[in-house]
Parts: structure tokens; sequence; C-alpha cells
């Protein structure tokens, strides 16, 4: 029960709380500068006449997921519990999106 | 909780876009629209891709394209991303003042990416690249053109919250909605990056 008498002063839990948040937005602004080394990259791959093209495109076509993915997690929280039916509807959505995008690409590519 | 409770920083829980009924509701049906989104934004990009190299004699992506437009645009929008994940934080920590501040932050970054969008849009057309043009023109426009209007609409939403809300300060009522419009504002980022990647720099790759 003396675990408990901390977390009833709302004044201790505030102070909890905020810690807390203030630990949450480091990783959110860590999470930014990686989005915006990634973003950096893409352009220079893109930029660089020395790639083909045969790894440019899925290059950057990795990095924009991986950059989606610290957006999702991250900055819409999808790491926090309680995501489990987001995760569902996002999901969800990917694999119709995913359907949609190969069908479309493979039935014009010849 | 309930929705009318008047709250202290002290008093107002962890997570406020949650604590009521309503909340959860709205949370949920959210992130069911944006998997909904995801599909919808899909089928024109599939569009787009079967149809970027059929260009019918107008112009082509790599004769259009310019590199350091479509980077400051980039940069506009992710960095107002950023802005908002600060006003939800200050949400969070219930400073109603500084949650408005980053809010706003974020409606400038958002009003300067959809006016270099429109300056570009002009540019284009000026080129010779009209919406009927080509089945490439029709399938760009549609495509960027329908994240513009997102992000038009993105912006007008977080604009009206934070004029409906100015007086009344932060409450179990109104911090829902200033989290989905966040949840909102961050979904318009990621089709970004994928109109970045896929419509640009697929595009001057050729």
């Amino acid at each position: 029960m003396a675990q408990h008498a901390n977390s009833e002063n709302p004044n201790v839990n505030l102070a909890y709380r905020r810690k807390k948040n203030a630990e949450e937005m480091k990783r959110q602004v860590i999470s930014f500068v990686l989005m915006i080394l990634l973003t950096l990259i893409a352009f220079f791959a893109v930029g660089y006449d020395k790639f083909s093209h045969w790894f440019s495109i899925p290059f950057i076509l990795l990095l924009a997921i991986v950059q989606v993915m610290f957006q999702l997690y991250y900055f819409m929280h999808m790491s926090h519990k309680g995501h489990e039916f987001p995760a569902i509807f996002m999901y969800g959505g990917v694999f119709v999106a995913f359907l949609t995008v190969w069908a479309f690409a493979t039935i014009v590519w010849w | 909780m309930h929705v009318e409770e008047k709250l202290t920083a002290e008093t107002f829980p962890a997570e406020p876009e949650r604590a009521t009924l309503e909340g959860k509701n709205k949370f949920l049906g959210f992130w069911f629209f944006l998997g909904g989104e995801t599909v919808l934004f899909a089928s024109l990009f599939a569009t787009f891709i079967a149809l970027r190299d059929k260009t019918a004699g107008g112009p082509t992506s790599e004769e259009l394209f310019q590199m350091p437009v479509v980077f400051v645009a980039t940069m506009l929008l992710l960095t107002s991303s950023l802005t908002s994940v600060y006003a939800i934080h200050h949400m969070k920590n219930f400073d109603f003042k500084k949650m408005q501040l980053w809010f706003g932050i974020t409606v400038l970054l958002g009003l300067a990416f959809l006016g270099l969008e429109i300056f570009e849009f002009y540019e284009y057309v000026h080129e010779g690249l009209k919406y009927s043009t080509s089945a490439f023109s029709s399938a760009f426009y549609t495509l960027v053109g329908l994240h513009g209007s997102h992000v038009a609409f993105g912006l007008s939403w977080i604009l009206t919250l934070m004029i409906r809300n100015a007086k009344r300060g932060l409450n179990l009522y109104n911090a829902p909605k200033f989290y989905l419009a966040s949840l909102y504002w961050h979904f318009i980022d990621v089709v970004w990056v994928f109109i970045f990647t896929v419509v640009y720099l697929m595009g001057m790759v050729g």
C-alpha cells in the first residue's frame, strides 16, 4: 500500500507525469531528426547520377516506409498501449492499399 | 471521468483524449477513418503509377519537376508535423496557451506549404500541363490535388478549433478534438512522404 500512497498524491503524480511527458518529447525530437535524415538521403540518392534507377527506386521506397513507421509509431503514438484497434485498422488499410498498387502496377507491366 | 468536469493540472488525466466515453469512441472512429483514407489514397497512387508514362505528347515529369521546390515543401510539412507533436505535448501538460501557440505555428507552416503547392500547379499549367492534357496530368493533379485539399481542410479544422476554444480553455470535451486534429495532420504528412517519393523523386529518376 505504501507504493499506492504516492500515486494518490496529485502533486507527486503531476511531477511524475511532467517528467514522463518530457522524456516522451525527447524521443519525438530524435525521431524527427531521423526523419529529416531519411528525407535528405532520399533526395541525395536521386540527385546523385551514379546510382542506376534499379537501385535508387527500391532504395527510396524503403526509406519512405521507414519514415512512415516513425510517423505512425512515434508522432501518432501507435507505440503507446491501447492502440490495438488502430493497428488493425491501419494494417487492414495497408493490406488493401498494397493489393491495389500491386494489381495496377502489374497490369501495365507488359 | 465526466466531460464537464472542471480540471486543474493536477487532476487532468494522463491521456485526456481517451478519458471519457465520447473521447474513446472518437479515437476509435477516427483511426477507422484513417484506415479508409489509406485505401482511398492507395487507389489514386495505383492509378498514378499505372499512368505516369502516358504523357500523350504533353510535358513529362522529368521536364516539369524541380527538386528545390519539392524539397522545401517536404521540409515545411515535416516540420509542421513536429510542431503539432509539441502542441499535443503541451495539451498533456495542461498548458493551453502553449498548445495554442504550437498549433498556430503548425497552421503557418501548413499555409506556407499550401502556397508553395498553388504556385507549383500555376507554373505547371503555364508550361502546358493542364488537367486534361494527358493521363499522366489527370492522375498527377487528382492525387496531389486531393492531398492539397486535405491540407486545406486540416488547416481550417485546426484553426476552427483554436478560435472556437480560445476562451474556453482545455477540458475533456475539447481535448479529444485537438488530439484527433493532430492525428489528421500527421496522416497528411504520411501521405506526403509517399507523394514526394513516388510522384516527385521517382518522376525525376524516370
